[in-house]
């Protein structure tokens, strides 16, 4: 027996290879996973808020409670959309709470401050609401990870099959901030690699309430799409407001470049319909989904079934297997872990974390279609984009790890 | 190119009606009081919500889910409450500081402002929530050559304008608006002629408040309602205030409307100026002419 456990030991140890020496076991008995999202903003239907803390309770559940014999606890806070709050609540969670991963992290800008932070304190970050993409490029960590979508993912399959339609002239309507910009730059690339043309753009504070005078000036650019490059309550507004100003009714087609089932549903399908958008997952795609959503569901009293909140158990689970096949909470081995396991569940197939960061997956084209039975039920899935053509590949990220 | 200016103008108008409303409601207080309202924008977000609540809430709290109180209902009764709370206001806070310096009475209703904006934040959350109670009359849109334009901001405009030019008229052209302006001259002669002065200041408030709370009511159907609103339009509002003259009726409601048009206008030629437009104007009045375009040099 004795000299089995020895074996194994030594086994583990050269698993892990040389001059790799991890930490054993649980850090203070107790595996901390926080929740850092927008609990009250424009971001907190769909991406982030209660539904976020509960598809990470739900897994943490799911996973049995306990992780190598040891507690896993959640606990949440609300970054208001505040760069500057999220890295106070960020610095407390990790000095004094000893906080293990830090999650959900929707609004880019907040992202990419705590990702930063987090990694200086050799404490993993996977963030799933946020969409830049820079994330993973040129402000890539060594333990930070993007879960579930981009800004280089999403205009891919929806810019290119309205272009491949005839709609070749864009105007942007840009959420003013790292977000809006870096999705509008990755779909501009797009839309003039396939022959299109940018014709101009008005950035748009975030949590704007009157878009009418900007929807204006996309309509007397005479621009074919008018692509929102926004997300959450900015994206349902400039929907709204583009039926009540005749946009649509014009001739001009609208492109949401960020759009959740959340915004479709309440617009309605009427006033969404025929709108093409690209999602991570949809819960209707298929019987392990479909299980997920009902289950979540009832779980999260009644929380939208979003992508982001798939991504969230998702990865909770991922992150929790990683620490069991490691056998320690150290951030260095489970990181090492996630990048050797293959993320096969509900929400991604064949899904791999990538040294800069990125987990490589495939997505989806979806558009929707009203008069479903299910109210949840708002769009059909028009085409699988495989993982390799929505997202950039490793050299071209921009991510110095990658050189080494 | 002049479609287009029309069409931004009609949208800068739109953002006019409540510049106007609510330097009026300010010109009047300022005018009577020597009082400056921060908590104007609050009140008229109060405004926005009490519709919002008469609407979406108050059904569901006293257990009738069908129940609803109306647009219409809502126009006139949400100025009434929101002037009820400027009243109380007035009474119980406001009125032990008239005779110091008016930077006690700002810091006050900043205060209130600071208070009102955290408990809706508190209850409401900060994103907004849209006003579903829209009347069916005003849905849909008017064809007005140069756009398409939605009828209830179309109402907006014209009511607006209507409460504008009836405030006016009570003010300069009646026996209690030539009260209410004497008694902003020299209250102590006012007062031996037997007119109740205190009263008189209470129900101005309670008016000037009222208006901002009407200003909330329209407002909600048009942007969502959020505990910020207020927060974002008031420095616009001082400024319109400033330019047209502290304490003129006539000089809030048009440089109100004047300055929402060249806002509009401005998103034409060069879109980013227009959120500076206004301040750059302010700057170029107060250096021409500091009493305001309506004021009374003094």
């Amino acid at each position: 027996m004795k000299s089995l456990f020895y074996g194994s030991v030594c086994a583990a140890a050269l698993s892990l290879g040389a001059g790799a020496a991890f930490a054993d076991g649980i850090s203070d008995d107790v595996v901390k996973i926080g929740v850092l999202g927008d609990m009250s903003g424009v971001y907190s239907t769909g991406f982030s808020g209660e539904g976020a803390v509960a598809a990470v309770k739900m897994a943490v559940e799911d996973f049995g409670g306990t992780v190598l014999g040891k507690k896993i606890e959640v606990i949440s806070a609300d970054h208001q959309n505040k760069a500057d709050v999220a890295s106070a609540t960020a610095r407390q969670w990790i000095d004094e709470d000893h906080v293990d991963m830090i999650t959900d992290l929707t609004n880019s800008a907040v992202a990419l401050a705590v990702q930063q932070l987090a990694s200086e304190k050799k404490v993993i970050s996977i963030a799933t609401g946020a969409a830049t993409s820079d994330l993973t490029g040129k402000a890539c960590t060594k333990y930070g990870i993007h879960y579930g979508y981009d800004t280089h993912a999403l205009p891919v399959g929806t810019a290119t099959a309205i272009v491949k339609e005839g709609g070749d002239s864009w105007y942007f309507i840009t959420a003013d901030y790292a977000f809006g910009h870096a999705l509008q730059d990755n779909t501009s690339e797009v839309v003039e690699k396939l022959g299109g043309t940018v014709v101009g753009s008005s950035d748009v504070p975030l949590a704007s309430t009157d878009f009418s005078s900007y929807l204006l000036q996309a309509q007397s650019s005479g621009a074919k799409v008018i692509a929102l490059a926004n997300a959450g309550q900015d994206t349902v507004n400039s929907i709204k407001q583009a039926n009540e100003f005749g946009i649509v009714a014009g001739g001009q087609q609208l492109a949401g470049m960020l759009v959740l089932i959340s915004d479709v549903k309440s617009l309605g399908t009427d006033v969404a319909n025929g709108l093409s958008f690209t999602s991570a997952w949809y819960w209707n795609h298929d019987e392990e989904s479909r299980a997920w959503k009902e289950k979540y569901m009832a779980y999260s009293n009644n929380a939208a079934p979003t992508f982001p909140h798939a991504a969230d158990y998702s990865l909770t689970m991922a992150y929790l297997k990683a620490i069991e096949a490691a056998g320690t909470d150290d951030a260095d081995a489970v990181r090492e872990q996630l990048g050797k396991m293959k993320i096969d569940d509900f929400f991604a197939k064949g899904g791999t974390i990538r040294k800069d960061g990125l987990l490589l997956h495939d997505m989806y084209l979806l558009q929707v279609e009203p008069g479903k039975e299910d109210p949840w039920d708002v769009a059909k899935v028009v085409r699988t984009i495989p993982g390799d053509e929505a997202y950039f590949s490793l050299a071209d990220g921009g991510c110095a790890l990658t050189q080494e | 190119m002049l479609k287009l200016i029309l069409a931004q103008g009609m949208l800068g108008l739109n953002n006019g009606v409540f510049y106007a409303m609510l330097s009026l409601g300010l010109a009047v207080i300022f005018g009577l009081l020597n009082v400056v309202n921060f908590a104007h924008g609050a009140l008229y977000m109060s405004g926005a919500f009490l519709a919002l609540i008469l609407y979406s809430y108050l059904g569901v709290w006293i257990g009738l889910d069908d129940f609803h109180v109306n647009f219409w209902f809502a126009l006139i009764l949400v100025p009434s409450m929101v002037g009820g709370l400027g009243m109380i206001i007035e009474r119980t806070l406001l009125k032990w500081l008239y005779r110091f310096d008016p930077i006690y009475s700002l810091l006050l209703t900043f205060g209130i402002t600071l208070i009102l904006q955290g408990l809706f934040i508190n209850f409401f959350s900060a994103s907004g929530t849209p006003y579903p109670g829209q009347p069916e009359s005003l849905k849909g849109v008017v064809n007005l050559g140069f756009m398409v334009f939605p009828k209830y901001r179309l109402f907006a405009i014209v009511f607006s304008i209507a409460v504008c030019l009836a405030v006016w008229f009570v003010i300069e052209r009646t026996r209690i608006g030539a009260l209410l302006r004497a008694g902003t001259e020299n209250p102590d002669l006012v007062k031996a002629f037997g007119i109740n002065v205190p009263l008189m200041v209470t129900l101005t408030f309670g008016f000037g408040t009222a208006l901002a709370g009407l200003a909330g009511v329209l407002a909600a159907p048009i942007y969502s309602v959020s505990p910020l609103m207020g927060a974002d339009l008031i420095i616009i509002i001082f400024a319109v205030v400033v330019i047209g003259g502290m304490g003129s009726i006539m000089g809030s409601v048009v440089s109100g409307f004047a300055l929402g048009l060249i806002e509009g206008v401005t998103k034409v030629f060069y879109a980013p100026a227009a959120n500076t437009v206004i301040f750059f104007l302010m700057v170029v009045v107060l250096l021409v002419r500091p009493a305001g375009l309506f004021g009374r040099q003094t």
